[in-house]
């Protein structure tokens, strides 16, 4: 599904990925776990395509087509979801229409039939209902007034309500209390273990990935991907840290 | 303003970004202000839409000018939208009685080479009176948008609140906006806040936006609608509302 092949990129003058590869099949969860500094939101931002981010060498392919051709919206439209680490506020805009004109530009880009109010949502209350958040919360400003964890389960609010192909997850777990990260962790699962997908789990921790299970575990560091392993490999990483499973 | 009365100049604070050589031939048919007197402990309103343009001028000089008495415990809402002129603009004087309240919502939105324009002198004559100002700018090409607000408390007028917020968004770096609060305060137990920023629609949230599949013109227009609402908030008819709404957004459409 995701074909990522010596990839350079660089923000400002500084290179931080530095030849990354890897590939995603579909029914696949990946975790990529690695130091501070080591890549890891460069690598989402880079394949959502964030301005600022330079690719400067390498492929990206998805669903056999060129990823980084495609500007950020036609990204989405092709089934790419980047669920962000800080997610953004937008005053003003009521996280239903922002969604609701999210999914209709995705789907009218892919020549889909828009979705009613109706059937929107119905949707949206299924998958606010499915990660235990509050349809007035979606009423609300995006972003607005949420708490850390309240952000992290809007994202994932939003990807049930997009269902892309891939799921790119920038430390989704970060600012989640215990009770909150089994919700995103099983939302996660629910909507996005399915043959036909993927997801790029982005992590520190072992936490999530108990909840998540990784079908592959890579440690990136300095900009490359080091070693790759199954879920034991997270749990090696936590007890011994970076520097001793990398060397 | 009136024929006897000689042409403004930039000296003169109110006029001070003014486009003065489009007011020159439309000065001496300018009939002065229109006076409204609201009662003691009514309340009235006003929507502005359109600036009437002025005949015979070049690029279409369009200007209000209102001078509102509020009676005791009376209220005067107003909400306009200054768009459609080469220049426009609007000036209001309202003087407030014991307890009245002055409403102002405007959105200023403009492109080209328009000078857009809102001052008002709301007059804190009688204790207890309140107005809250909001004035919402975009503004994209070489377009001048501009507020200047001045609010006087008298002596006496004990217990004002008076508010003014004033936001521009700017499009192009080649736009101007200014933003000029001006308090005169007579009084000591008032409360004036006034803010007053302009900036430029936020990257991170358009990367976001377009991070869900909005096109980058849908997330613009998206933002700036929720930016320019604010001027109409205040509207209690909701019917009204929305036709001011749906107005600044046609209006906005053309400056994207």
């Amino acid at each position: 599904m995701l074909k990522i092949e010596n990839l350079h990129a660089k923000v400002g003058d500084t290179e931080i990925l530095k030849g990354l590869s890897l590939e995603l099949n579909a029914g696949e969860i990946h975790a990529i776990m690695g130091p501070n500094g080591s890549g890891k939101s460069t690598l989402s931002y880079t394949l959502c395509g964030r301005p600022g981010y330079e690719v400067t060498e390498g492929s990206v392919t998805f669903d056999g087509q060129d990823l980084l051709a495609l500007d950020p919206h036609e990204r989405a439209a092709a089934g790419v979801f980047l669920g962000f680490q800080y997610p953004v506020e937008i005053p003003g805009v009521s996280n239903l229409q922002f969604l609701r004109e999210s999914v209709n530009s995705q789907r009218k880009a892919r020549g889909e039939e828009p979705l009613s109010g109706a059937e929107f949502i119905k949707l949206a209350k299924e998958k606010a209902g499915l990660l235990q958040m509050d349809m007035d919360m979606l009423k609300r400003a995006v972003n607005v007034g949420f708490s850390g964890g309240e952000k992290k389960r809007n994202e994932m609010v939003q990807m049930g309500i997009i269902d892309p192909k891939l799921a790119v997850l920038d430390e989704t777990d970060s600012g989640l209390d215990i009770d909150a990260l089994r919700v995103v962790g099983s939302g996660i699962n629910t909507i996005m273990r399915k043959p036909d997908k993927a997801v790029l789990l982005i992590t520190h921790y072992q936490r999530l990935l108990e909840i998540v299970k990784p079908d592959f575990v890579h440690v990136l560091v300095a900009g490359r991907i080091v070693k790759t392993g199954g879920p034991e490999l997270a749990l090696e990483l936590e007890e011994e840290g970076y520097e001793a499973v990398a060397a | 303003m009136s024929a006897i009365l000689p042409l403004p100049t930039w000296r003169d604070e109110a006029w001070r970004y003014g486009d003065l050589k489009a007011l020159e031939p439309v000065w001496p048919k300018l009939a002065g202000p229109e006076k409204i007197v609201v009662p003691a402990g009514e309340k009235l309103s006003r929507q502005i839409f359109e600036l009437p343009i002025l005949d015979g001028t070049k690029d279409g000089v369009g200007i209000v000018d209102l001078d509102i008495t509020i009676g005791d415990n009376a209220a005067f809402a107003l909400h306009m939208l200054v768009s459609a002129a080469g220049y426009g603009r609007v000036q209001v004087k309202a003087t407030l009685g014991k307890g009245a309240h002055f409403e102002l919502g405007g959105a200023i939105l403009g492109s080209g080479s328009q000078t857009l324009e809102i001052v008002t002198e709301v007059i804190h004559a009688e204790p207890n009176g309140t107005s809250n100002q909001v004035v919402r700018s975009v503004l994209a090409e070489k377009a001048t948008g501009s507020f200047l607000g001045k609010v006087n408390v008298a002596r006496n007028a004990q217990k004002t609140d008076a508010a003014q917020s004033v936001k521009a968004m700017l499009l192009d770096r080649t736009a101007t906006a200014n933003a000029k609060p001006e308090l005169e305060i007579f009084a000591d137990d008032v409360k004036c806040a006034h803010g007053a920023t302009v900036g430029e629609l936020d990257k991170q949230a358009l990367f976001y936006m377009a991070s869900r599949g909005l096109p980058p013109e849908q997330a613009r227009k998206l933002m700036l609608h929720a930016f320019i609402a604010d001027a109409f908030v205040s509207m209690e008819d909701d019917a009204e509302r929305e036709t001011a709404e749906h107005k600044a957004l046609n209006l906005l459409e053309n400056l994207l």
